[in-house]
C-alpha cells in the first residue's frame, strides 16, 4: 500500500516542491480554498473521523470548531516539539515530506479562519527549521502561500520557531507561552486555547502528524479517510518503534494493527531469542504493560488503536511503542524515565518540581539496596502524591511507569538475595 | 458589578460576586484555605498546588438544559474527578466546595510534605521564623515528619544580594512566583524572573543594578518562606521579640499606613529600638504596600548622630526662655518659617503662637497651590482604588515614581482597570508606560498645556477626574500658577466623591499646613531680613546660600529641628525636638486624609515634640497653649479650623472592613503587612473659601541655558542620608540634559539616554559653582538643565544657568 504520511518512502523527492505539485501537492489547499467554505473544510475533517496524533486522540474536526467566532484573529499552532522519549515520527514527517505538513497547517488555517500559522519546534530541530523556513519560501514563491490565494481573498502566511530544548513546551499551553516569548510553562486551563490561546486569542494546536493528514483528506474526501483504520480509530498511524527489536523505527500502518504485526512482522521481533517482558506503547509517560506467557497471545492481538489499547492498563497515546525483552529490569526502566522526567520538570507545580527530585533519589537507592522494600513502598506513595495534583498531564506522567512498574512487576522491587 | 451569586463551601452558604476565587470567598466565610502562591493582590497562577480541595456544580441535563434534582428535590451536585486548586476555580452559582474532606486533607499534608522535600528547615536561623506562612501551614496542614531523607536535600546558596536591599536564601524558595509577579504586575517593574527548571528553578534578578525597582521591600512581605529578606533587617531581630507601633510614614506626601517594630535592646540601655518599617494596611491610601525610601530611609534619621539634643533640663528650659525672650521682644517684627514635616497640633499651636505674638507665619515650601488643594481637593470618601473604566486621572508636572511612589502605583492600577491616565510632563516619566496619552511639553509651557486639556474629551467627559500636579520643573510661582490652571479642571466636580486636585507635595503635612493657614512668602529673602526669625522644621540656610545670608542679615535666628543642619548651626538659639518616630500626632496627607502617627520609641532625651516646645515658649510669653497632648490639641482645633470640623481622635482611630484580610493570624494569605486596627484616618472638609487669585506669570526666565529642579526619590536629604543602606541609591549631585547639551560642552555619555554617567561637568547658577556628573535625557529640550533638589545645589525655581567641563586642576 502506497504510504499517506511517510510519502517520502515511495518518492524520494517530494521535498522538492515540483515533484510534490506533481504528486497532487496543494490539491487539497486549493480545492479547500476555490471551492469549500471554511466551515465546510471543518465539517469534512469532522466526517473523516480524525483523530488528534500527538497522543489525545481528541477529533480534529471538532477541536477546529470550538473557536468562538467572536474574537479574532484565529491562530493555528503545529506542535512539532516531540520531544517525548521514543517518539520520532514528526521529525521523519518534516524532513521527508516537509510540504504534506505545511500544506496540512495551512489548509487548517483556512479551516478555522486564521492568517497566521506557526510551526513551533523543538530547538533541537533547527536544522529542520531551516528546511521548513526554505520550503515556505518555495511555497510563497509558488503563490499556495502569501496574499490572493488562488485567486481569492484568502491570505495565509506560515513562521517556525525554535523552542529552548524543553519537554514542557510539548504541553500545548506550555508551548503558547514559550511561542509568545515567555518563560514555558503550563497556563491555567480553563480558559483553553481554542478560547484564549496564542495572544489571548482563539487558537488551534495540531501535532505535525494529525495535520500531515489533512491535505489528503480534503483531497479524497473523508470517505476515502474512513477506509482506513478502525471504525472510532480511522486512518492510518506512524507507530514509532524502539526498544529491544530487531527493527526499530517508524512504521505507518492502519490504527488498528495488532502489536504482533507491528512487533513481529515489521519489527523483526526481539534479537538474541529473548522474549518480550513489557511494551510502553506511548513512549516514556506510558503505563507499562506487562507481557508474561500468560497474557502475551492477548496482548500481541491487541488492535493499536485509541480505544483498544486502555483496557491493557496503558494508552495508545503517540504510539511510540517501546518494547522492553526480558533482560530488563523494571528498577532500571523507571531509573531512567524518572531522571528524564526529574530533568523536563518545568518546576511550576510543587509535586513534579519536588516529587521527581525525591523519585531519583529514590529509585536510586531502590537499585542500590539489598532490601528496597520500604522505599519502593515510599515510591509508590510518592508517586500518588504527584498524579492527579498537577496544572498539566506531565506530573502525571512522570508516575506512569512507576506506579505500573512496581504494581505489575513486583518480582523486579523484592530483596535480592546474594549468590 | 459582578452577579452575586450564591455558592456552598463546607455546608456554609455564601454570596458573593461571580468570578471571586474560591480562596477569597472562603476566606469571606471565615475558612481557611492554605495557599502559598496565590495572594488576593494578584491574578492566580495554580503554582503551589496547596489549595487543592474538592469542587462540585450542579449537574445539568444535556438534552432539557435544566439541573438534575436529587430525589429530595436538591440540585445533583457532580464533583470533578481530581481535586481541583480553590485559587483558580472561581465561584457560579450552585458551586460547592469541599475543604476538610480525608481526601482533601491528605492532599494539602501531601504537598506540604513535597515542599518541605527541597526546603532547609533552618527556621531556627530563618528571619521568618515566627511569621512564616510556610511554618505555620505546616504546623496546622503538614506531616510532623518527614519521610524525605535529609541528606538528599539539594544545597543551594543561602546570601545571594538581589540588589543591595534584598537578599535572597535560595533554598529556603519555593518557587511561588510571588515576588515575580508582584514586580511584574503591580510594581510595574519586571526585574525578576526565574532561571533554570524543575528543582533547579532559581529567582534572579535582570536588571542592573540587581532588584532595580523603588518597591523591592514589598516582596519580603509576600515571600511565604524566608528566602527574600531585606539588608536592613535580616538577623536583627525575632519577629516574636517585635512589638509595633502604628505610624504614617513621613518621607512623602501620600502617607502610606506603616508599622514600627520595636524592640528592647541593651545597646540603648534597655530603651526600644526601632528594626524595621512594614506597612499597615489602609486600602484607600497606600492598600499593604510600601516604597523602599519609606521602608529603608524612614526612620534611620532619628538614630543619626546629628540629633539636637540639650539634655539638661534646665538648660532646655532656659533656652526655651531666651527664645520666648526673643520673640516677645520683637512681637510684630518675629517672622516664624514652619515646614511640613510638623504635625497638625505642632502647627496649630504655632500658628495659635504666632497670633498671640503678631508674628508674620509663613510656609517654607518650594511648591505652592494648597489653597487650591484645600478648595478643590479629593473629597471626602474619595479613594484612588475605586478609580477606574470611565475616570481620567491628569498627572501634570510631577514624576509621581520619584516624588510619591505609592501614587504610582495606584495610578498605575487604576489604569489597569480601565482608568484614563494623562501624563504631561517636560520629560519622560516612569509613568509613560501606563498612560492612555502622554504629552511632553517644553519647560515652561506647563500653564498653556493644562489650558489646552480644558476641551480635552478624556478631562471633560471623565466620570471622575483626579488631578495629580507636582513641581517637576518648577519653583513656588510656576507651581502656584500650575495649581491654579489644574483647579480650573476639576472645579465644575468641587465636592464630587472621586474627582479633585492634588498637589504632590514633598513633607508629610504640607497639605495640613495649607489647611491650618500657612503660606509661603513670595520673596522670602526680603521677608527674613532684619527680623526675628524662628525656624522650624526647615533648613533654608542649607537650601540656599541667599536664604542663608538673608539669616545672618536677622536680628536672631531661634531654630528648632531634630537634626543639626546649615540652619540650626548659624542660629543662636536652637530647640531640639523629638521625631515623630518619638511622640505622638496627625499628619494631613496631600489626598486630605487625617491620619494618627503614635510614638514607636520614647522621646531621645534633651529633645521635646514641637507642639510642646510652642506651649512652652506660649507660656512665657504669656499666651495659654495646650501642650500636655496632641488629643487636647485636637480637641482645640477641630472647633476652630472649619476644615478640621470632623475630626477627632476618636474618629482617626475608627476602623471599618477592609479586603483583603491581612495581618491576624492570615500571613499566608496576605503577607506580613499590619491590619488596621488603629484607625484608618478622617478626610478634611472642603473649604469653601474661594483661594486668592495667583499671577499666571509660571516664573520661566529667558535664557540659554535654564536649570530646573526636578526631584529624585532617593536624595541628599537631611531624613534620607543617615540611611547608610541606601548610598549607592543617591549617588553623587549631578544634572541631566539633552545630548545635544552634552555635545555642545564636550561631556559625553555615550550617546544614550539615562545611560550611567561618564562625564563631570561645572554647574553654576545662583553665584554657586558645583561639580556634577552629567546625565543624557533624549526627551528634554536642549535648552533645560535638571537640577536634583537636595543634592547641595542651590535650585528652588527655574534659572539661568551655565554648565562648563570642568577643570581637573585641583581635584
Amino acid at each position: 500500500m502506497a504510504y499517506i504520511l511517510l510519502r517520502h518512502r515511495d518518492i524520494p523527492d517530494i521535498k522538492n516542491i515540483e515533484v510534490y505539485k506533481q504528486n497532487g501537492g496543494f490539491d487539497g489547499l486549493k480545492k479547500a480554498i476555490t471551492t469549500m467554505q471554511p466551515a465546510q473544510v471543518i465539517d469534512e475533517v469532522k466526517a473523516s473521523g480524525l483523530r488528534g496524533r500527538g497522543g489525545a486522540g481528541f477529533p480534529t474536526g471538532v477541536k477546529w470548531s470550538f473557536l468562538p467566532n467572536t474574537l479574532w484573529p484565529h491562530y493555528v499552532v503545529a506542535n512539532a516539539d516531540e520531544s517525548e522519549p521514543g517518539t520520532f515520527k514528526d521529525r521523519e514527517i518534516m524532513e521527508g515530506n516537509p510540504y504534506q505538513f505545511l500544506e496540512g497547517l495551512a489548509i487548517a488555517c483556512y479551516a478555522v479562519g486564521a492568517k497566521v500559522g506557526y510551526a513551533y519546534l523543538r530547538g533541537e530541530f533547527w536544522q529542520i527549521a531551516d528546511q521548513l523556513d526554505q520550503c515556505i519560501a518555495e511555497m510563497e514563491k509558488a503563490g499556495v502561500l502569501g496574499d490572493n490565494l488562488f485567486g481569492t481573498e484568502t491570505s495565509l502566511r506560515l513562521y517556525t520557531h525554535l523552542g529552548a530544548g524543553a519537554y514542557i513546551c510539548g504541553e500545548e499551553t506550555a508551548l503558547l507561552e514559550s511561542l509568545e516569548g515567555y518563560r514555558g510553562q503550563p497556563r491555567v486551563r480553563p480558559p483553553f486555547p481554542a478560547v484564549a490561546g496564542l495572544y489571548a486569542r482563539p487558537t488551534v494546536v495540531n501535532n505535525v502528524e494529525t495535520l500531515t493528514n489533512v491535505p489528503l483528506i480534503v483531497d479524497k474526501g473523508a470517505a476515502w479517510h474512513k477506509t482506513l483504520g478502525t471504525e472510532k480509530s480511522p486512518g492510518v498511524k506512524i507507530f514509532s518503534l524502539s526498544g529491544n527489536v530487531e527493527k526499530p523505527g517508524n512504521y505507518e500502518l492502519p490504527l488498528g494493527t495488532p502489536f504482533r504485526e507491528l512487533i513481529f512482522t515489521h519489527g523483526g521481533g526481539v534479537p538474541g531469542g529473548h522474549k518480550v517482558k513489557a511494551i510502553m506503547p506511548a513512549g516514556a509517560s506510558s503505563s507499562i504493560i506487562r507481557v508474561d506467557d500468560t497474557v502475551a497471545d492477548k496482548v500481541f492481538d491487541t488492535a493499536m488503536d485509541y480505544e483498544s489499547v486502555p483496557p491493557l492498563g496503558s494508552m495508545l497515546g503517540s504510539a511510540s511503542v517501546i518494547i522492553v525483552d526480558d533482560t530488563v529490569s523494571m528498577d532500571w526502566l523507571i531509573n531512567k524515565t524518572v531522571h528524564f522526567f526529574k530533568h523536563e520538570s518545568c518546576g511550576k507545580c510543587t509535586p513534579c518540581r519536588d516529587g521527581t527530585y525525591w523519585m531519583q533519589h529514590i529509585i536510586e537507592r531502590i537499585r542500590e539496596n539489598d532490601d528496597p522494600t520500604a522505599d519502593v513502598k515510599l515510591l509508590k506513595m510518592v508517586a500518588s502524591q504527584i498524579n492527579g495534583k498537577c496544572l498539566c498531564a506531565l506530573g502525571d506522567f512522570s508516575t506512569m511507569a512507576v506506579s505500573s512498574a512496581i504494581e505489575r512487576f513486583p518480582e523486579d522491587f523484592q530483596v535480592k538475595i546474594k549468590a | 458589578m459582578a452577579k452575586i451569586v450564591n455558592m456552598k463551601i463546607d455546608g456554609i452558604t455564601i454570596s458573593v460576586p461571580e468570578g471571586t476565587t474560591v480562596v477569597d470567598a472562603a476566606k469571606k466565610a471565615g475558612i481557611d484555605i492554605p495557599v502559598f502562591c496565590y495572594h488576593p493582590k494578584m491574578a492566580p497562577v495554580g503554582m503551589c498546588r496547596q489549595c487543592l480541595v474538592e469542587l462540585g456544580r450542579p449537574m445539568i441535563d444535556r438534552a432539557t438544559n435544566q439541573p438534575v434534582l436529587e430525589a429530595d428535590g436538591t440540585p445533583k451536585i457532580q464533583f470533578m474527578p481530581k481535586l481541583e486548586t480553590a485559587c483558580t476555580n472561581t465561584a457560579s452559582e450552585g458551586l460547592v466546595i469541599l475543604t476538610q474532606t480525608a481526601k482533601v486533607k491528605a492532599a494539602q499534608k501531601e504537598v506540604l510534605e513535597l515542599l518541605l522535600t527541597s526546603h532547609p528547615l533552618d527556621c531556627p536561623i530563618c528571619d521568618k521564623g515566627g511569621e512564616c506562612p510556610l511554618q505555620n501551614l505546616t504546623m496546622e496542614h503538614g506531616p510532623d515528619k518527614s519521610r524525605f531523607l535529609f541528606d538528599e536535600k539539594q544545597r543551594s546558596e543561602k546570601h545571594v544580594p538581589l540588589g543591595d536591599l534584598i537578599f535572597l536564601d535560595r533554598e529556603r524558595c519555593i518557587q511561588c512566583a510571588r515576588c515575580i509577579r508582584f514586580q511584574d504586575d503591580i510594581a510595574g517593574e519586571p526585574v525578576l524572573g526565574f532561571y533554570d527548571r524543575g528543582r533547579r528553578t532559581d529567582i534572579v534578578t535582570f536588571s542592573d543594578p540587581g532588584f532595580d525597582s523603588v518597591f523591592s521591600g514589598n516582596t519580603t512581605d509576600i515571600c511565604p518562606v524566608g528566602a527574600l529578606t531585606t539588608a536592613d533587617f535580616r538577623f536583627g531581630a525575632r519577629p516574636w521579640e517585635l512589638k509595633n507601633a502604628a505610624s504614617v510614614c513621613s518621607q512623602c506626601a501620600v502617607g502610606c499606613n506603616i508599622t514600627f517594630n520595636v524592640r528592647r535592646e541593651a545597646k540603648t540601655g534597655g530603651g526600644y529600638v526601632i528594626k524595621r518599617v512594614l506597612p499597615r494596611q489602609n486600602e484607600q491610601v497606600n492598600e499593604i504596600w510600601m516604597c523602599d525610601k519609606g521602608r529603608f530611609a524612614g526612620y534611620h534619621y532619628a538614630e543619626s548622630g546629628a540629633r539636637l539634643t540639650i539634655s539638661d533640663a534646665a538648660e532646655y528650659d532656659s533656652t526655651l526662655a531666651r527664645a520666648a525672650e526673643a520673640l516677645n521682644a520683637a512681637q510684630l517684627d518675629a517672622v516664624i518659617l514652619a515646614g511640613g514635616r510638623l504635625s497638625n497640633e505642632d502647627l496649630f499651636n504655632l500658628k495659635q503662637l504666632a497670633a498671640g505674638l503678631g508674628a508674620q507665619t509663613y510656609l517654607y515650601t518650594g511648591m505652592g497651590g494648597g489653597d487650591y488643594t484645600a478648595a478643590y481637593g479629593l473629597s471626602e470618601g474619595s479613594n484612588l482604588g475605586d478609580l477606574g473604566k470611565g475616570d481620567t486621572i491628569l498627572v501634570v508636572a510631577s514624576d509621581l515614581y520619584n516624588e510619591a511612589p505609592v501614587w504610582h502605583l495606584r495610578v498605575k492600577a487604576a489604569a489597569k482597570r480601565g482608568a484614563t491616565v494623562i501624563v504631561a510632563t517636560g520629560r519622560a516619566t516612569k509613568l509613560d508606560e501606563f498612560a492612555k496619552s502622554v504629552i511632553r511639553y517644553a519647560y515652561g509651557a506647563e500653564i498653556e498645556t493644562v489650558k489646552g486639556l480644558a476641551a480635552n474629551e478624556a478631562v471633560t467627559n471623565a466620570a471622575n477626574l483626579v488631578v495629580f500636579f507636582g513641581s517637576d520643573g518648577l519653583g513656588l510661582k510656576g507651581t502656584s500658577a500650575l495649581a491654579a490652571a489644574c483647579a480650573e479642571l476639576v472645579k465644575p466636580r468641587a465636592g464630587k466623591v472621586n474627582n479633585g486636585l492634588v498637589g504632590v507635595w514633598s513633607t508629610p503635612n504640607a497639605q495640613g499646613a495649607w489647611e491650618l493657614g500657612f503660606r509661603p512668602s513670595s520673596d522670602l529673602v526680603a521677608a527674613l531680613k532684619g527680623k526675628t526669625v524662628y525656624v522650624v522644621a526647615a533648613d533654608p540656610a542649607g537650601d540656599d546660600p541667599q536664604l542663608a545670608d538673608a539669616l545672618k542679615a536677622a536680628t536672631t535666628v531661634i531654630a528648632q529641628d531634630v537634626l543639626e543642619t546649615a540652619t540650626t548651626k548659624l542660629a543662636s538659639i536652637v530647640l531640639p525636638a523629638a521625631t515623630y518616630t518619638e511622640r505622638e500626632g496627625t499628619f494631613t496627607s496631600a489626598e486630605r486624609r487625617v491620619q494618627r502617627f503614635n510614638p514607636a520609641v520614647p522621646a531621645k532625651p534633651g529633645t521635646k515634640a514641637d507642639y510642646a516646645i510652642f506651649a512652652a515658649i506660649a507660656k512665657k510669653c504669656g499666651i495659654m497653649l495646650e501642650g500636655r497632648s496632641p488629643l487636647l490639641v485636637m480637641n482645640n482645633l477641630a472647633p476652630r479650623e472649619a476644615a478640621f470640623a470632623n475630626v477627632t481622635y476618636a474618629k482617626l482611630a475608627e476602623v471599618g472592613e477592609q479586603w483583603p484580610v491581612v495581618g491576624r493570624g492570615d500571613m499566608y494569605y496576605g503577607g506580613t503587612s499590619y491590619e488596621n486596627t488603629q484607625g484608618l484616618g478622617v478626610h478634611l472638609t472642603l473649604s469653601s473659601v474661594a483661594p486668592a487669585a495667583v499671577a499666571t506669570d509660571n516664573g520661566f526666565p529667558n535664557g540659554e541655558l535654564v536649570a530646573v529642579p526636578v526631584t529624585k526619590l532617593y536624595d541628599q536629604g537631611n531624613t534620607v542620608r543617615p540611611a547608610k543602606l541606601l548610598d549607592s541609591h543617591i549617588g553623587a549631585a549631578s544634572v541631566t540634559v539633552h545630548p545635544s547639551t552634552g555635545a555642545k560642552i564636550g561631556v559625553e555619555n555615550g550617546g544614550q539616554p539615562f545611560d550611567k554617567a561618564q562625564g563631570k561637568a561645572l554647574l553654576s547658577l545662583n553665584g554657586v559653582e558645583a561639580e556634577v556628573t552629567v546625565k543624557f535625557d533624549e526627551t528634554i529640550p536642549p535648552n533645560v538643565i535638571l537640577v536634583y533638589r537636595s543634592f547641595g545645589i542651590p535650585i528652588s525655581e527655574p534659572t539661568v544657568a551655565t554648565l562648563t567641563v570642568a577643570e581637573k586642576a585641583g581635584h
